[in-house]
């Protein structure tokens, strides 16, 4: 009984003191400090806690705190910015004093912006590098056919030497090979193929997109060496006022205006206004033969943007009107009295291109995360001229409407695309006295499924399926993945189909400007007797970006093949044809590109690039590496920014392009005077601008193209003869005009 | 009787689905100061189960959600970010999350904010 009374005794003891004790034991005490010009003060303000758990605190003005404690706890962080975070193994509740040290490694993280003007995406999927509006004023002229110059992924040829019109490149491929779009809407195709780019003002431009290789299925199934996408000044964020003025020694004048108006909160429209012109006639090389072209040319565009952000609509309306006239060749050539006639060689090349355009996008205001798009494009491209004796007209009604579904599977790391395609392309072709009218319509759905783990690994798988009059029922699959296996890497590949009808003589429009026989051999398909192209593509890429000497930089390694399946031959190989025929055998492109990007001083940005190409056909006459195509190719580019003072600064831009030797088709059943070598020299080419800003409203710019004067000897092969048979402005591997120097102006009032 | 038993019932039904929406909206604050931890906040989010759709404002700091409620609650999504190292009304980023963000992400050092601030 007594032991009883006792025990609960000891109970109640332990009872009313267990928690007495607890108490005791529930906090710890102690003293954060520095070391601070050889004394040891407290720190106010250091955050004390206990790892693993949301127990914490901070110090008080003398550096003491007090935290609580539980027997499981061992470890106390104590932190304070610019000090080292220091763990302390805590085994009992006594007392504690700490000192924290000052940590170095802070006061190095300096937090610099740099922008870059062109980047290669490190996020997306596809290889996509971004040409920003910056990137572009580093070449001031004039159209997007020059807006490449500075960018490696794209190589800019010259097709003739009678038109002086630039081609692109993509992979070793010509850009009928390259899905150039606006807005994402089909542009530079079928009957604007040869002189498309040009017809697309440089200050239209807000930024252009490089995807090499698949591309997206969304954008249709053209695409076989990559996709090249300009986006175009919006009214709502153009400036109220911009005009340019750019005037070249060659004789070059352009005018851009752009005007920009709010109408309301919702509504916004620009016009937009491009002019040039080039009257004086310049024969450098005394071949009796303009050096290039005479041109004049009015395109104007008008844009309607609304945008209402609350109910998730968003629509753009374009008109666009453009006439273009050019006239090539001999210098006495008189249009009036020599047209069609052997007076003298001469052509003109007119154009008239009318475009309209209407895009309709919807968000859902509740689910951000779909959306819906509809796109309706017409064109009318009529081109009329002739070229010496020969006559090419086309015309090109063209049609293009999508629509689009966008949402999301489960969470926005998965989302999918799915649409519908419709086109319709007529062609009106004339050439002398045959005509090759036809039609070409389609109709197609889309899905196209992305994953992004919004970390190391991302992936677009696509595939569409199409119903074409010409080109039948055929299925478009593609696939990008990107994955990064440490850190600022990044691992892509790619591989895609494409097919396309081969627009013949659109696409080899220099043709004309030599006496060459044309000659089809093939009957048995729809697209002038010729079967549709077919290739896969695909491409390994590698980006790793480093820091050396503390200063950002990145280096690319990409490696891209293309195999045709079918292919429209087109042989120059016999020297007074060009034969277009089906591919019987193999023909591929390969092509390896390495870049470096670095930031070698403030404000000096360079890049260097090499590239190698291996692009072979079997021709009727054997496997020959594609005439006037370099193997290698060497880069360089430098860009300086001064530092800014009241938004005034100085730009500098120099680029560099080594070329190699280029193979020239034979010409060796020409008389002597007529034949070419087996190869081309190398060239050299240097541009160079200096732009100086004066405030946000206000620049001029001055530069020159072709510095080193590189030019090609004879580039007209029996220019003294241009009605006789072996007359060929086409055996172009440089520039036909020497240096050249400009200046130009630039005006924004917002 | 029955009738009104199974009136009342989809009623019910109907009310706990509308109580529990598939696409509801969410918006919090989330501390942070930068695009980085922008990217981190929204990566947190949406590594939640049941969170569709989220957006972090650099500017205003809020964080906006679409959730399915059957799957998920904000306070499920705060714990996330966190663990991550951002803190919210509701629920303090440990510190050792804290510490492991990069030296720009510091949301509590006044220098990296202010740093900030000059480049915006």
């Amino acid at each position: 009984m007594k032991s009883n009374l006792m025990k609960s005794k000891i109970i109640l003891i332990i009872l009313v003191f267990f928690p007495i004790i607890l108490v005791a034991q529930n906090t710890i005490k102690g003293k954060v400090t520095v070391q601070e010009g050889g004394k040891i003060n407290g720190l106010e303000g250091a955050t004390v806690y206990w790892l693993n758990t949301n127990v914490g605190t901070t110090t008080n003005e003398k550096g003491w705190f007090t935290i609580g404690y539980k027997s499981e706890y061992k470890k106390l962080l104590i932190s304070y910015i610019g000090y080292r975070t220091d763990t302390v193994e805590v085994n009992s509740n006594s007392e504690l004093i700490h000192l924290l040290r000052e940590d170095n490694e802070l006061d190095e993280v300096n937090i610099k912006s740099h922008k870059k003007a062109r980047f290669v995406s490190v996020l997306s999927a596809a290889n996509v590098s971004k040409i920003s509006s910056d990137e572009l004023l580093k070449a001031a002229c004039c159209n997007l056919s020059e807006s490449f110059a500075t960018n490696p992924s794209v190589d800019v040829n010259f097709s003739d030497a009678v038109t002086g019109t630039k081609q692109i490149q993509m992979l070793g491929l010509n850009s009928p090979y390259i899905l150039i779009t606006q807005e994402n809407i089909p542009t530079v195709r079928g009957a604007s193929q040869a002189y498309g780019l040009t017809f697309t003002p440089g200050t239209w431009v807000e930024s252009i997109q490089i995807t090499k290789g698949a591309g997206s299925v969304v954008n249709g199934y053209e695409s076989i060496a990559g996709q090249i996408n300009a986006e175009l000044v919006k009214p709502f964020t153009d400036n109220k006022l911009f005009v340019n003025l750019y005037g070249s020694g060659n004789g070059r004048i352009e005018l851009n205006t752009h005007f920009n108006q709010k109408l309301s909160d919702k509504w916004s429209t620009g016009l937009y206004i491009h002019g040039n012109n080039r009257s004086k006639k310049i024969d450098n090389n005394d071949d009796n033969f303009l050096d290039s072209p005479l041109t004049k040319q009015i395109n104007l565009l008008n844009r309607w943007q609304y945008q209402n952000t609350e109910k998730g609509w968003v629509s753009f309306i374009n008109f666009r009107y453009l006439n273009d006239e050019k006239q090539v060749g001999e210098i006495n050539f008189d249009p009036e009295k020599d047209k069609l006639t052997t007076n003298a060689w001469g052509g003109k090349i007119n154009t008239n291109r009318f475009d309209t355009s209407v895009k309709l996008g919807y968000v859902f205001p509740e689910t951000p995360y779909q959306s819906f798009g509809f796109q309706t494009a017409y064109s009318n491209h009529k081109q009329d001229s002739y070229y010496g004796l020969r006559i090419y007209d086309i015309e090109h009604n063209s049609v293009y409407s999508s629509l689009l579904f966008n949402s999301i599977i489960g969470d926005t790391r998965s989302n999918f695309k799915t649409g519908l395609t419709f086109t319709y392309d007529g062609y009106k072709e004339l050439i002398n006295t045959t005509n090759y009218d036809r039609i070409e319509n389609s109709i197609g759905g889309f899905f196209e499924y992305s994953f992004d783990n919004l970390d190391n690994f991302s992936l677009i798988a696509g595939i569409r399926a199409d119903q074409h009059n010409k080109l039948g029922f055929f299925i478009t699959p593609r696939l990008h993945l990107r994955y990064v296996p440490w850190e600022k890497s990044v691992l892509r590949a790619s591989i895609g189909r494409g097919k396309r009808s081969a627009n013949i003589f659109a696409e080899n429009q220099q043709l004309f400007a030599s006496n060459r026989t044309i000659n089809i051999l093939d009957k048995g398909g729809k697209i002038y007797g010729l079967d549709p192209e077919i290739a896969w593509n695909y491409g390994v890429s590698f980006l790793q970006g480093f820091n050396l000497f503390e200063r950002k930089g990145d280096i690319i390694f990409d490696f891209y093949r293309t195999n045709f399946i079918n292919q429209v031959v087109v042989d120059w190989e016999t020297p007074q044809e060009i034969m277009f025929y089906n591919l019987d055998g193999k023909s591929y492109a390969n092509n390896f590109q390495t870049e470096v990007n670095y930031n070698i001083f403030d404000f000096v940005d360079l890049r260097l690039s090499y590239k190698y190409y291996d692009v072979k056909t079997e021709y009727n006459s054997g496997s020959l590496s594609k005439p006037l195509t370099p193997k290698h190719r060497f880069f360089a580019n430098i860009g300086v920014k001064t530092n800014e003072n009241n938004n005034s600064f100085w730009k500098f831009d120099v680029t560099y392009n080594w070329i190699d030797e280029q193979r020239f088709p034979t010409t060796i059943t020409n008389p002597i005077e007529y034949q070419k070598p087996k190869y081309s020299n190398t060239t050299n080419l240097l541009n160079a601008q200096v732009t100086k800003v004066f405030s946000t409203k206000f620049e001029v710019y001055f530069g020159g193209e072709n510095i080193t004067n590189t030019t090609q000897n004879n580039p007209i092969i029996s220019a003294d003869d241009p009605f006789g048979e072996y007359f060929d402005s086409t055996l172009i591997y440089a520039p036909i005009q020497g240096s050249s120097y400009y200046a130009g102006l630039r005006f924004k009032l917002n | 009787m029955k009738k009104y038993i199974l009136i009342v019932g989809i009623a019910l039904i109907a009310l706990s689905a509308t109580a529990q929406k598939k696409n509801a909206k969410i918006e919090f604050e989330v501390a942070g100061v930068c695009d980085m931890c922008k990217e981190r906040i929204e990566k947190a989010a949406l590594t939640t189960k049941g969170v569709k759709y989220a957006n972090w404002n650099v500017q205003t700091h809020m964080l906006s959600l679409i959730v399915d409620e059957r799957k998920t609650s904000a306070k499920k999504v705060q714990h996330n970010i966190a663990a991550v190292g951002h803190s919210t009304k509701e629920i303090e980023a440990p510190i050792e999350a804290y510490n492991n963000l990069d030296p720009c992400c510091k949301y509590n050092d006044e220098e990296v904010v202010k740093d900030h601030e000059k480049n915006e």
